[in-house]
């Protein structure tokens, strides 16, 4: 028996192998760890603590799950200048956020292609912080201080600072409120607050997340001992909401049945915002950012791929890479990424193909070990979180 | 875990039951663990041939796909169909939960396997098991 991780794998191993601050807590608890994009990071936690892929993933749907997802990065621009810096970098209208809101964009290349997605948040009049991947956090940073420059505004690469864990699930709002003074109903989805965090003052509280859940991600301080013993005080709040500490094979199934980009997968240097179906975030109403001419230019000559929703109707799994080909087996497009769906129980992908055979209902083949598996075009997202009243 | 002594173990965590000429395979606790959870086993049909140290199916686990190899050579006998419905099984009995039985085409290939005991010092190297 051999193993291939399926997602983990995007970079060549980088020299340096990261560390968060909580990575002696996931080893104590026993994680299987791995690398992602260049950091050590658990995918899952053992069986003997309820935990695993899916059960991590069947908690955030039904209760609550903790991640370590400090391998985020932060970049902060603060200034006169600043709302002027982010509206020119990125492809939605941070001039719509009040002071406290988020909003998810992306970096683009002048070519209307991906430097990565990001959420910008609006922290005070003229401060901005923009939360970015793990895998190009470097080339992130280099590129919003190389395009702001015309900018009065201070860029500074925050990612060290923080130690970031993310709370998710339905019952993510009740277990966080037993930890802060912030009144957490008040706070919606995608705004943000600062509050006492387990006596922690003035701690950045924000209602995100990649899991297509409710939920929030809270950036506290990065030393070791403040991150175990938050992530500790966390973990026992949750007991009663049957929260787990969940790894990135969660992560990944979450975001996937929730149709939430990954970069290097669904999006990248060589995808355009049309083809990636992200128009409703990229505002061409701006008169002006980095990418929105090709993007013009793109729109008026039309798309020839664009991303699906593939649901598996014979035997198999589509995994990331796999091709994708028409009914006569003809090869027209690839699976960006593929998994079983725990909450769903059924094999999914999100793929790129023609648009010609993109319309819900449309039969592909999913080209696994040689075989073409059927698949049919399905509407998106996979998996839309019930509506709470309130 | 304990890995029973009546059987033989790879290197690549399969394990091979002998009883006479005929021999189930499976996979080991260490590799279900190293999966997680497992969602999908594929392996030949009846009269399939094997050959001793070539993959034979594939196995599934949400993250990870992983090949089988056989352990020794052999025609495939039987193949157990209620990992096809409910491969989770693999995950709470692995050594109860036999994949494939076979005919042994040379019983003297289990030799060169690893004993339970060598098995069990070969992971706790591999994995810190």
């Amino acid at each position: 028996m051999s193993s291939v991780e399926t997602t983990a794998h995007e970079k060549p191993a980088p020299p340096v192998i990261r560390k968060t601050a909580l990575n002696a807590i996931h080893r104590q608890m026993g994680a299987k760890m791995v690398e992602f994009n260049g950091w050590e990071m658990p995918v899952e936690y053992p069986a003997s603590i309820g935990c695993g892929i899916i059960n991590e993933h069947l908690a955030v749907r039904t209760g609550a799950g903790i991640f370590d997802v400090s391998h985020m990065g932060d970049i902060r621009l603060a200034g006169p200048q600043a709302l002027a810096a982010v509206q020119h970098i990125s492809m939605n209208d941070a001039s719509k956020l009040a002071i406290h809101q988020a909003q998810y964009s992306a970096l683009l290349y002048p070519q209307g292609t991906f430097v990565d997605d990001v959420i910008v948040h609006r922290l005070a009049e003229d401060e901005y912080l923009l939360v970015i991947n793990a895998g190009t956090r470097e080339k992130d940073f280099s590129w919003v201080r190389d395009n702001t420059r015309q900018f009065d505004c201070d860029v500074e690469n925050l990612s060290d600072d923080f130690t970031q864990i993310a709370i998710q699930g339905p019952k993510a709002v009740n277990l966080l409120q037993k930890l802060t003074d912030a009144d957490l109903n008040q706070v919606k989805f995608y705004w943000v607050t600062r509050g006492t965090l387990c006596g922690l003052k003035n701690i950045l509280l924000g209602r995100t997340g990649y899991t297509a859940e409710d939920g929030f991600e809270v950036y506290i301080p990065s030393d070791e001992e403040t991150s175990a013993r938050i992530w500790n005080e966390i973990l026992a709040a949750g007991k009663e909401f049957g929260a787990v500490p969940c790894g990135l094979g969660a992560r990944n199934t979450l975001r996937l049945e929730g149709k939430l980009p990954l970069y290097g997968h669904e999006i990248s240097d060589t995808i355009n915002v049309w083809e990636a179906g992200l128009d409703r975030f990229c505002k061409m109403e701006k008169p002006e950012f980095i990418g929105r001419d090709a993007l013009e230019k793109a729109k008026a000559a039309g798309i020839k791929r664009t991303l699906v929703g593939l649901e598996m109707v014979e035997r198999g799994i589509a995994r990331d890479d796999y091709k994708v080909q028409d009914e006569s087996g003809r090869e027209i497009g690839y699976v960006t990424s593929g998994s079983p769906a725990p909450f769903l129980k059924k094999n999914i992908a999100l793929a790129y193909v023609p648009v010609e055979h993109s319309a819900v209902g449309s039969k592909v083949k999913v080209v696994i070990r040689g075989q073409g598996a059927g698949a049919v075009v399905v509407p998106t997202p996979f998996y839309r979180r019930p509506k709470k009243s309130g | 875990m304990a890995y029973p002594t009546d059987r033989k173990y790879t290197k690549e965590h399969e394990w091979i039951q002998a009883n006479g000429s005929s021999a189930s395979i499976g996979i080991t606790d260490y590799a279900q663990q190293s999966l997680g959870d497992i969602v999908f086993v594929e392996v030949p049909k009846v009269g399939a041939e094997l050959a001793a140290g070539k993959t034979f199916g594939t196995v599934e686990s949400v993250k990870a796909v992983s090949d089988l190899f056989a352990p020794a050579s052999g025609t495939v006998t039987d193949v157990n169909g209620d990992l096809a419905t409910a491969p989770e099984k693999v995950n709470k009995d692995p050594h109860g939960s036999w994949m494939v039985k076979i005919t042994l085409t040379n019983p003297g290939e289990l030799d060169g396997l690893l004993s339970a005991a060598d098995y069990e010092k070969f992971v706790a190297e591999e994995g810190g098991h």
